[in-house]
């Protein structure tokens, strides 16, 4: 079991969730995150003074599949939430040792 | 100097009538938190600035001009030619008050008209050419209609039409003038699918906007009975009444109809069912009865909820219901006078003589407001562009037109410490200083 | 050392945390998210316009603890964020590499 984390462009959102969906993946935690990398921060001008915001506004998207569908998840997410732009985002894959399902108690790939 | 009964008589007037002006301006808060409200919080700011906009340049046109062309000695019934920067001589108005006061009260007439557009055109227009528009509003939309119907010579008010505050002088003007505004600007991005299905982009703060159809309400009680311009007029107590009843019957109607219609009471709609009764009531208030009144408010509450989606499904996109509450009720409000006045409305007499009137002259005062901001709309766009970029219509208007978001929350105040930080700005402040300053 | 990630009813919040405190789990870190899976949406009416609600309000606790604290973690919470209905959220468990306090520098299980 692995978690795919992807952190991505707040507009693409709703685009990487339909395209999710048409694979059969229905389950995501979603949050607002503020990050940093590449993107360069947006220079602006408040009350005379110049400041930068450097922590810029995304989603993180966390979905945790079966072993076997990594690698397809990741080329589907990183299709859907490409614009080419610095600032597109990055995607994380972690080891997960074990899924319960809280309503029922059972673990392991059927919860997913 | 002897106190005369007459003097006595003019400074109630004064009073009164700065009382309410202050009542009127008062609304423009109420615009700015009912729209901020009604758009998501990323442009928040951003149309706060343009209800900003309509209060200071918008002001200063109205001085400048716009006074001039809408109470100046008549030209042919169609415009002002006298009283720029409020100099010259008035008597032709026969006013019981000093000009300054009569000034002060049209005035937060006019800047009310500019924003109700600003609400229309939100979420994607320019700052800089919004200024112009608020400027031109004030400056001549606003008064040439106005002098229409309200300048004793204006060829309106000689045919005899009703309009007591402005439904159609003021509403259905700043209504159709949204019309034409949006329809030159296009829908907000994210509005419409390419198969031409809608999505909905919530208000951020519907709270917000409930207030400031609260402070709205409150100022209509300066809007409608100041428009007596006399504290003498007793009518006003009347006025009152019939303000307040038309606004309870439109929220009243408005919930029954969108619970009825989708299953829950509509808050957006209920918000903007008020209002349309104050707009549809605003005509009328001193010529109808107060059941005359609910009837009228009634209507606008069914009105404005199918006007909203009229104008959704025509791809007008106007994210605060400006259209729907200014231009249809407005326009329905200047009607209602031809059909519930105690002094020649149809149900009293039988006659439409006073119908046609009302619907010739809103019908006027509208296309000539809704033509002269398509021409203004459409010369900015090919000359200086109305739409911001589509990457900061998606950033949001209050980082790209203001350098500031409205709401400083996490991010904010993490970028002071990094401003401070990275750049050396204070090299010499110790981290006290750092922790002190935040 | 494992993280124990759970993403529960935000109405339960309350409940687990007390129900952690009890055997000896005091320092959790939470957020506030949005994720779907088994539990449908809803359609609302906005304006006069519908439109569905599929990324529903949900609370995400992590928690990081000793292996051999998982299970009793584990069965805690699925003791008491359980209602039975669709909705009831996950748990997750990561293996965790290491973990430091960083007021002391100390590491290991002795930061936990």
């Amino acid at each position: 079991m692995k978690k795919i984390e992807a952190i991505i462009r707040p507009t693409k959102l709703d685009e990487l969730k339909d395209a999710l969906g048409r694979f059969n993946v229905h389950g995501m935690t979603v949050t607002e995150v503020l990050g940093c990398g590449l993107q360069k921060g947006k220079k602006e001008i408040y009350r005379g003074t110049e400041y930068t915001i450097d922590l810029l506004s995304k989603v993180k998207i966390e979905i945790i599949v079966k072993d076997s569908w990594v690698q397809d998840l990741v080329a589907l997410i990183s299709e859907t939430a490409k614009t080419g732009e610095i600032g597109d985002g990055k995607i994380f894959i972690t080891e997960v040792e074990n899924a319960v399902r809280i309503r029922t108690g059972e673990s392991g790939e059927a919860v997913l | 100097m002897p106190i005369t009964i007459n003097h006595l008589a003019e400074g109630i007037n004064t009073v009164w009538v700065l009382l309410c002006a202050a009542l009127v301006f008062f609304m423009e808060g109420g615009f700015a938190a009912l729209e901020a409200g009604f758009i998501r919080s990323k442009n928040s700011l951003n149309i706060i600035m343009k209800v900003f906009a309509d209060c200071t340049v918008g002001m200063l046109g109205y001085w400048a001009f716009g006074f001039a062309i809408m109470y100046g000695l008549d030209k042919a019934g169609l415009f002002g030619t006298s009283g720029a920067f409020i100099t010259g001589n008035f008597a032709h108005l026969n006013l019981k008050i000093p000009i300054y006061a009569y000034w002060i009260f049209q005035a937060a007439f006019a800047v009310a008209v500019a924003t109700i557009v600003s609400g229309a055109v939100a979420e994607r227009m320019k700052f800089g050419p919004y200024m112009v528009f608020s400027l031109l509003a004030t400056a001549v939309i606003y008064p040439v209609a106005g002098h229409w119907v309200w300048n004793p010579a204006g060829w309106l008010a000689k045919l005899g039409m009703m309009d007591f505050a402005g439904s159609a002088a003021v509403h259905a003007v700043g209504g159709w003038a949204s019309l034409a505004a949006v329809l030159v600007l296009g829908p907000r991005k994210g509005k419409y699918n390419k198969d031409g299905s809608l999505n909905v982009l919530p208000a951020h703060n519907l709270p917000l906007a409930a207030l400031g159809a609260f402070m709205l309400w409150f100022g209509w009680f300066g809007f409608n009975p100041g428009s007596s311009l006399s504290g003498l007029d007793l009518n006003i107590a009347r006025i009152a009444v019939t303000t307040n009843l038309a606004a309870a019957a439109g929220g009243t109607v408005s919930a029954l109809y969108t619970m009825w219609k989708y299953g829950k009471p509509d808050a957006s709609m209920i918000i903007n069912g008020s209002l349309a009764g104050l707009v549809a009531v605003t005509a009328g208030c001193a010529y109808v009865a107060p059941g005359s009144a609910v009837a009228i408010g009634g209507i606008a509450g069914i009105l404005v909820v199918l006007a909203v989606q009229f104008f959704d499904w025509v791809k007008a996109d106007d994210p605060v219901g400006a259209i729907a509450v200014h231009g249809v009720c407005g326009t329905f409000g200047a009607l209602a006078v031809g059909i519930f006045a105690e002094k020649g409305g149809l149900i009293y007499t039988g006659s439409f003589k006073l119908l046609g009137i009302q619907a010739l002259g809103v019908g006027a005062v509208s296309l000539w407001a809704f033509l002269a901001t398509a021409a203004i709309f459409y010369v900015l766009k090919v000359t200086v562009g109305i739409r911001v970029t589509v990457e900061d219509e998606l950033d949001g208007m209050d980082l790209c037109e203001h350098g500031i978001a409205a709401y400083a929350g996490i991010e904010a105040s993490h970028v002071r410490a990094f401003a401070h930080l990275a750049e050396g700005i204070d090299k010499s402040s110790t981290k006290e200083d750092l922790v002190s300053s935040r | 050392m494992k993280k124990v990630e759970a993403v529960v009813r935000p109405a339960k919040l309350d409940e687990i945390k007390e129900a952690l405190s009890l055997i000896g789990i005091r320092g959790m870190t939470v957020s506030q998210v949005v994720g779907c899976g088994t539990q449908k949406g809803h359609v609302s009416v906005y304006r006069g316009q519908e439109y569905t609600v599929n990324l529903l309000d949900k609370i995400k606790i992590e928690i990081v603890v000793e292996d051999k604290f998982v299970d009793q973690v584990i069965n805690r919470i699925c003791a008491v964020g359980k209602t039975g209905e669709a909705g009831d959220g996950k748990i997750f468990v990561y293996p965790v590499e290491k973990a430091i306090r960083i007021r002391t520098g100390e590491s290991g299980e002795d930061a936990i």
